[in-house]
């Protein structure tokens, strides 16, 4: 990769905008598994991320789900993630393995991450099947770290367990265990009593992360980090349309349409709000929201200070009600 | 060391851009950089520069080609000894970069910081009270030093005694960032027991229990950090939390000093404190260069660059860009000096931003209050600094409202 390339980023006040992705690949990666490859409409680089961070993915559908990126974080210009094809879905999963085709545009939000990589003497990964997706990138990152680990990979049987052949290259520290050839994960003999200096990540369905949990009950906090792997379906009905936002301080409303970013419509109607990054990662342009429901695409807040409700980033966060009143 | 041997010729220049007369006024090089080419040789030292806006916002973003760790100074740690442990924050890179500033960008963001709002701007206006019972007084002394270190070391929750050494000792570790000349020479009899000092205060015994230093320990007892990371991390918090707030506030001063309408202006409009900050960051770019080295062979602007080559970013150059920003070089309240580099961008954006920035509009809103008008009342005096734009003072007459 080059600067020049890089250059074409989205950098000035023109440029910024709601963030939109083109799906550049799709493939099966087992029964019931697809992985979409995600490039910044227009080109240029995506947001940085760290293992674990996950995605929201804004489908043509309205539908909102939430995936881990997957792929080389070394690759500024694209995004993996692994789908699932769940029966309970919602019109998510559903929606990507029938529906969505490579050259479709997608909305993205984030990356955000609530379950980092955070250092250790040693890991010990978990992945109860799709739960191996946030824990690819973090065996690539303990590799590269010279950390001594493990990965525990249980899944129903071989045919339906994603990336194999991508673990494959790191030998025997990939202890694979399809349920219907080898039963379940044995827990009991991979977690200590007390962890040293190991940290264990798990991601999965719910019964193996509370397994895990309650195996690790003794331990200090933070030493087990878990991330459960529901279909989570946070922002149905997303707007494919404009929203109007008041401005309570200065009385005014100006309306944002589908293709320009709040920020953007802002600074043309002559309301100064300083911004920096125009990713949702930096924070400088945080706006007090006093009425309406944001669409946070930011990689900034956690679930909490999203569900309040009460600032939103408007280089990239939009609205889910038609009319938004922000502290302006 | 290599030599930069480069695919294509490159203009070159043979300026020293760490003289003290390009210190004293950077202004007049930096124009022959950024017109020099995107990417130009500088030969007394045999290093890459870049001044435009566009390489400069590229280069910054771009960590996997660009990186810091081998030091974002002069000095490159591939084949050079650090003067100290370098910095997990700035002189990382992914994947050693993300524990550390993962644990302090939430401690200095912009919701950790609402807490201190209120008590930040009652400081600013006991100091403006205080200041005010003279009409003239040097901005640098009474104002831009006084403010942070009035707050931030509390913040920190750093003991009283010793404080006067942050200043030198920051002012140090960013001449240190320069090539080691006279600047760094005269910091050098003192390092020793500065660094003492500062390596003392980031024991988690040295720390009151409410602050920022302390809440960098509460992260290691989560795991989140390793005790042997958390000393350093509050050591970033000393050596980058002042004297870049300090110069900030004074090229602040110093810009409604020398533009009377701007100052009427901020008094019409008190809200527009955060934006003359801004403004005057991108005006005065009180950080004025970083280095970064080329991971790999590496293309700028079409020119390869090979790996371990450092390249030295003009963010002060970028930030008055002809081709980036309308008439540069006026300090003006209308622009939107958004997306200026004076804090960095990408990965390493300065991750104490909005603590300055809080204190900026702590100190500004106070002033806006209380004064009519601001003006020099005599010389000023540039502090020089191999990486930052410094005054060393600014005698100002104020006219009470
Ligand atoms: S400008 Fe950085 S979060 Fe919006």
């Amino acid at each position: 990769m080059s600067a020049a390339d890089t250059a074409q980023a989205p950098a000035g006040p023109d440029t910024a905008t709601a963030p939109q992705a083109r799906v550049a690949a799709k493939r099966t990666m087992a029964d019931g598994v697809v992985s979409l490859t995600l490039r910044r409409l227009g080109g240029g680089r995506l947001p940085d991320w760290t293992p674990g961070a996950h995605i929201d993915l804004v489908l043509p559908n309205g539908t909102t789900r939430q995936y881990s990126l997957c792929g080389d974080r070394w690759d500024p210009y694209s995004f993996r993630i692994g789908v699932l094809r769940e029966p309970d879905g919602h019109g998510g999963s559903d929606f990507v393995h029938d529906e969505l085709h490579e050259g479709d545009v997608v909305g993205i939000g984030g990356p955000r991450n609530n379950f980092p990589l955070v250092p250790a003497d040693r890991y010990l990964f978990i992945a109860g099947g799709i739960g191996i997706t946030p824990l690819l990138p973090m065996v690539a990152q303990a590799e590269l770290l010279q950390v001594p680990w493990d990965l525990l990979y249980g899944g129903r049987s071989y045919s339906s367990m994603a990336f194999l052949d991508e673990l494959r290259d790191y030998g025997d520290k990939v202890h694979v265990t399809p349920h219907d050839t080898h039963g379940p994960l044995d827990l009991d003999a991979w977690l200590p009593a007390h962890p040293g200096g190991t940290k264990v990540y798990c991601c999965g369905p719910g019964p193996l992360l509370d397994t895990v949990a309650h195996r690790c009950a003794g331990w200090p906090t933070g030493w087990l980090r878990t991330e459960r792997f529901v279909a989570r379906s946070t922002a149905d009905g997303a707007r494919d349309r404009g929203f109007r936002v008041e401005l309570r301080r200065s009385g005014r409303t100006i309306t944002v349409p589908a293709d320009r970013s709040v920020l953007q419509v802002l600074g043309e109607a002559g309301v100064q709000v300083l911004s920096s990054c125009r990713q949702g990662l930096c924070g400088t342009c945080e706006t007090a929201v006093l009425g309406g429901e944001p669409d946070h695409r930011d990689s900034l807040l956690d679930d909490d200070e999203r569900a309040a409700g009460d600032c939103m980033f408007v280089c990239v966060s939009r609205s889910l009600s038609e009319h938004l009143i922000l502290d302006l | 060391m290599p030599t930069t041997a480069v695919s294509t010729p490159l203009p070159s220049l043979g300026t020293d851009p760490f003289s003290a007369e390009v210190l004293e006024n950077p202004l007049p090089f930096q124009e022959r950089l950024r017109e020099a080419g995107p990417i130009v040789h500088l030969s007394h030292y045999d290093i890459l520069a870049l001044a435009r806006y566009e390489s400069v916002h590229a280069t910054l973003t771009d960590w996997q080609s660009f990186q810091s760790g081998a030091g974002v100074g002069m000095s490159n740690f591939r084949y050079e000894e650090p003067w100290r442990a370098p910095s997990l924050l700035l002189e990382a890179d992914p994947p050693h970069h993300d524990a550390p500033r993962a644990v302090l960008s939430r401690i200095l963001g912009p919701r950790a910081l609402r807490r201190l709002r209120d008590a930040w701007f009652a400081d600013a206006e006991a100091l403006v009270d205080q200041v005010l019972a003279d009409t003239e007084f040097d901005a640098v002394t009474t104002l831009a030093e006084a403010f942070p270190l009035r707050v931030f070391p509390d913040a920190v929750g750093l003991p009283r005694e010793g404080r006067e050494n942050l200043l030198p000792y920051g002012d140090h570790a960013f001449n240190a960032f320069g090539p080691s000349n006279e600047l760094v020479a005269k910091g050098a009899p003192r390092v020793a027991e500065l660094s003492a000092w500062v390596e003392a205060q980031c024991a988690r015994e040295r720390l009151a229990t409410d602050g920022f230093g302390a809440r960098i320990w509460e992260a290691a007892d989560r795991g989140d950090i390793t005790e042997r990371q958390a000393p350093l991390i509050v050591r970033s918090l000393l050596t980058a939390g002042v004297d870049t707030t300090v110069h900030a506030l004074a090229a602040t001063l110093y810009a409604f000093a020398t533009n009377p309408e701007q100052w009427r202006r901020l008094r019409e409009r008190p809200e527009l404190a955060r934006v003359a900050f801004d403004e005057a960051v991108r005006w005065e770019s009180p950080v004025q260069v970083f280095f970064r080295t080329a991971t790999d062979d590496v293309e700028i602007a079409g020119t390869t660059v090979p790996s371990g080559t450092k390249i030295l970013m003009f963010l002060g150059a970028a930030n008055r860009d002809p081709r980036r920003w309308d008439a540069p070089d006026a300090f003006d309240l209308s622009r939107d000096p958004s997306a200026h580099v004076g804090f960095g961008m990408g990965l390493h954006q300065c991750v104490g931003q909005h603590v300055a920035r809080l204190e900026a509009e702590a100190l500004l809103t106070a002033l806006a209050r209380r004064v009519q008008h601001i003006e020099l009342a005599g010389p000023t005096r540039r502090h020089l600094n191999n990486t930052l734009r410094a005054w060393a003072s600014l005698p100002v007459r104020v006219h009470r409202a």
